[in-house]
């Protein structure tokens, strides 16, 4: 058989597609004859609904999805990152059971892995799995779980081992979040959202069979998960569009958007809003005063550059260059772009900042960007993290020397009660 | 190219690097920056007939190699990385431009190839040193004087205006309100050139003191104000990009300086509070590096955003150098506040860099008020 080029896989898809598009078809059926095709995940294994299509293809396969107006297999949300890693390290049972409803949609998921003692320090997990039988009982908490509340399933980090070293006692399992001992609350941010939830965990139970790997191979799997996660980070969101299309098929494709994509309408205010800056210097005639300038001069400055920098590390991917530093640097970069947005909007506002709601300044939404943009600065590693991370990784500075890894978990010190 | 260079740019990069650590190790900046003159001519004359670098962004047709601003940002780059001392800066991009601006084509022909060919060095004189146009043309009143004009006044700061072969002075008055610029050359009686004595030693200032000294006009008599401000504009970048290469040099000397000392028993390196400054000082040059790049690729494209640009680079390079100055002497501790730990070379250049053409505030002023978006 001929290697297949974008042109071949092209044709292929778009006569699949001519043949079988029906926007009559309810979603979930619909989506269960594109896993029968091969055409829900085309880069995915034949025998697990894709074609062993090499990845660069899926842009193209895309295309050929939009030119018809035909809807995929459901990928926003953590779904595909439980996909990814049940692909990597489930077994054909898993793969079986969980697989195609996570295409279809007929199963939405969360990540189990922060805690509120565990947040920079993933490993540190004291959330407990005990063997019960042949069964496994979950005792715990877990927090920052996005979508807890409509999920059918959770990929669970829990500690089964207490005399192994931190990261070698985890276990990884996947567990029903719709049985008595999981409860879900949800946990109210700073900014009046709730687009995260905690979830307790009280005798919840685990099937044996529901465990992937290995009692200890937990944060090795778990390390799958974060991979996809961060190189997925812009992509879980955005992929998720809603054609402006009628019918019934698209209906259901709207909603199932609507509930993915709710945890996120403030993700654009924490970044700051840079966008925003030169219509509200217009809309409040500021830029007469020469202190404001000075601040948006900074701003400028701060996020041109910043956005330059991007660029150029891209330009050298293209290039097939070596990846030089300035690749490592956006996630630090966002937060200081966000933090002086955050104040020029604060100096272009003035009091109508302080106002929320319909009232306030673009109603509300500058407030929302004063106090959506610290959380950038903490979400998906923290600022010090990145420098830590920076210094070591690109700058070749000695590790941070660990204290905990070396010893029994069960001896390391953890937080000490507040007095 | 805006975010790239190309692999005939990179390689003019590497054989620049090369060149600059043999012939200016910082023994030889220490040296140099003793002497009043500050460079020394057989070095220059090396440096134009070896590598043909004052050439780089004069077009052929005046005896030049044809490159652009991204080849000239390229040299000025790796200059400021090695402190290379010449009055490269003087001659190829403040002297060699504004004679590009505002000469007519017969004044091009007869100066640019003694550029070009590094003969004669050069600089613009004229008042403030600032980025306002206002200043540019005190101090210096030109009177005409039979067929021809003469210059009298005063100007200072002038960069390597002590050794320049060649001075475009800009004069006000007389002819009038606008701006005019003039040429001198060689030693004409009535001209005083006096060193001045430079907190940053590797930049040699002198100030020129004119009594009615003969001078021939550059372009039209009166009509040099647009071509000045052009010249200014684009020297924003030229100046980021010489101090762009600075700044990652006191960021690579000071993070290979905490990587080897050891103190309480372990690399400083070691210490999250010297970490996490080198990781901010990573990003402040590398976000530098990007608007100064841009910056210089504008102005070879033509970009009408090239003035934004120009002082989005220069406020972005004032800051960074300057912050990324004080970290270097912070991380070497006493010894970075020696005379004999090079840092302080680096450091006085962020200074003089940081107030030439302009400080940080100037240029955000500049930006927004150009700004389109």
């Amino acid at each position: 058989m001929t290697e297949p080029t974008e042109a071949s896989v092209r044709a292929e898809v778009r006569a699949w597609l001519e043949a079988n598009w029906n926007p009559d078809l309810g979603l979930v059926e619909w989506r269960e004859r594109l896993c029968d095709a091969g055409w829900a995940a085309a880069h995915w294994p034949k025998r697990w609904y894709g074609r062993d299509l090499p990845v660069k293809f899926n842009a193209a396969i895309d295309e050929e999805f939009a030119r018809i107006g035909a809807i995929t297999a459901a990928r926003a949300g953590i779904r595909t990152l439980a996909a990814l890693t049940i692909l990597a390290h489930g077994t054909d049972f898993h793969k079986e059971k969980f697989l195609k409803r996570i295409l279809t949609g007929e199963d939405t998921w969360c990540q189990l892995f922060s805690e509120p003692g565990s947040g920079s320090d993933m490993a540190g997990a004291v959330t407990r799995a005990d063997r019960r039988g042949n069964r496994w009982v979950v005792n715990g908490q877990k927090v920052w779980t996005t979508s807890a509340h409509k999920a059918n399933w959770g990929l669970l980090l829990a500690r089964v081992d207490w005399d192994s070293a931190k990261h070698k006692g985890l276990g990884y399992f996947i567990l029903d979040m719709k049985q008595p001992g999981v409860q879900v609350h949800p946990l109210r941010q700073m900014n009046h959202h709730a687009s995260f939830n905690q979830v307790f965990m009280t005798d919840a139970m685990v099937e044996p069979e529901l465990m992937l790997g290995e009692p200890g191979e937990g944060w090795k799997i778990a390390t799958t998960t974060l991979m996809n996660e961060r190189r997925n980070a812009d992509g879980l969101r955005s992929t998720a569009s809603s054609a402006p299309r009628e019918g019934r098929i698209y209906d259901e494709e709207r909603a199932e958007i609507a509930t993915t994509m709710a945890p996120y309408t403030w993700y654009p205010q924490r970044a700051g809003r840079t966008d925003l800056v030169m219509s509200r210097v217009r809309e409040t005639g500021k830029l007469d005063d020469p202190v404001i300038r000075q601040e948006i001069g900074r701003l400028l400055v701060l996020s041109k550059s910043a956005e330059w920098t991007a660029l150029r590390a891209r330009a050298a991917l293209a290039q097939g260059k070596a990846p030089g530093p300035e690749g490592s640097l956006g996630k630090l970069v966002a937060s200081h772009v966000a933090r002086q947005a955050a104040r020029v909007h604060t100096y272009l506002s003035g009091t109508d900042a302080l106002l929320s709601g319909a009232d306030g300044a673009m109603d509300g939404l500058i407030a929302e960007i004063l106090v959506s943009v610290p959380a950038v600065s903490i979400a998906g590693g923290t600022d010090e993290i990145q420098r830590n991370i920076i210094a070591e990784r690109v700058l070749g500075m000695p590790r941070e020397p660990s204290v905990d890894t070396a010893k029994p978990f069960r001896d390391v010190p953890r937080n000490l009660a507040a007095t | 190219m805006r975010f790239s260079f190309t692999a005939e740019q990179d390689e003019f990069r590497a054989t620049l690097r090369r060149a600059f650590a043999a012939r200016s190790p910082t023994t030889e900046v220490r040296r140099l920056m003793a002497t009043e003159a500050g460079y020394e001519r057989d070095a220059w004359d090396r440096l134009n007939s070896e590598l043909g670098l004052t050439a780089v962004a004069i077009p052929e047709a005046y005896g030049g190699a044809g490159f652009g601003a991204g080849e000239l940002c390229i040299v000025l780059e790796e200059m400021g990385r090695s402190l290379l001392c010449a009055p490269y800066f003087a001659t190829a991009a403040m002297a060699a431009t504004v004679i590009q601006k505002a000469g007519t084509e017969a004044e091009k022909r007869e100066l640019l190839p003694m550029l070009a060919s590094g003969k004669s060095t050069a600089t613009l004189a004229y008042t403030g040193a600032g980025p306002s146009l206002e200043a540019v043309g005190a101090g210096v009143v030109a009177t005409r004087s039979g067929t021809g004009w003469r210059l009298s006044g005063a100007v200072s700061p002038v960069l390597d205006g002590l050794t320049a072969d060649l001075l475009v002075v800009a004069a006000s008055g007389a002819v009038g309100a606008g701006l005019s610029l003039f040429t001198i050359q060689g030693k004409p009686a009535g001209l005083t050139r006096q060193p001045l004595r430079t907190m940053d030693e590797t930049r040699k200032f002198a100030r020129l003191v004119l009594d009615r000294v003969e001078a021939r006009p550059l372009g039209e008599i009166g009509g040099a104000g647009e071509a000045v401000a052009a010249t200014l504009r684009e020297l924003y970048a030229y100046l980021a990009n010489e101090m762009v290469g600075g700044a990652e040099r006191l960021r690579e000397d000071a993070l290979a300086y905490v990587k080897m000392r050891m103190q309480f028993g372990r690399s400083i390196a070691s210490f999250q509070a010297t970490k996490h400054k080198a990781a901010d000082m990573l990003v402040d040059v590398e976000l530098a590096k990007s608007a100064a790049y841009c910056a210089a690729a504008a102005i070879d494209e033509a970009d009408p955003e090239a003035p934004a640009l120009a002082s989005l680079a220069k406020a972005a390079a004032c800051d960074a150098y300057l912050q990324t100055a004080i970290h270097a002497v912070q991380m070497h501790g006493g010894i970075g506040f020696t005379w004999d730990n090079d840092t302080h070379l680096w450091f006085k250049r962020a200074k003089s860099s940081e107030v030439l053409f302009g400080d940080a505030n100037a240029h955000r002023e500049l930006l927004v008020r150009q700004w389109k978006a």
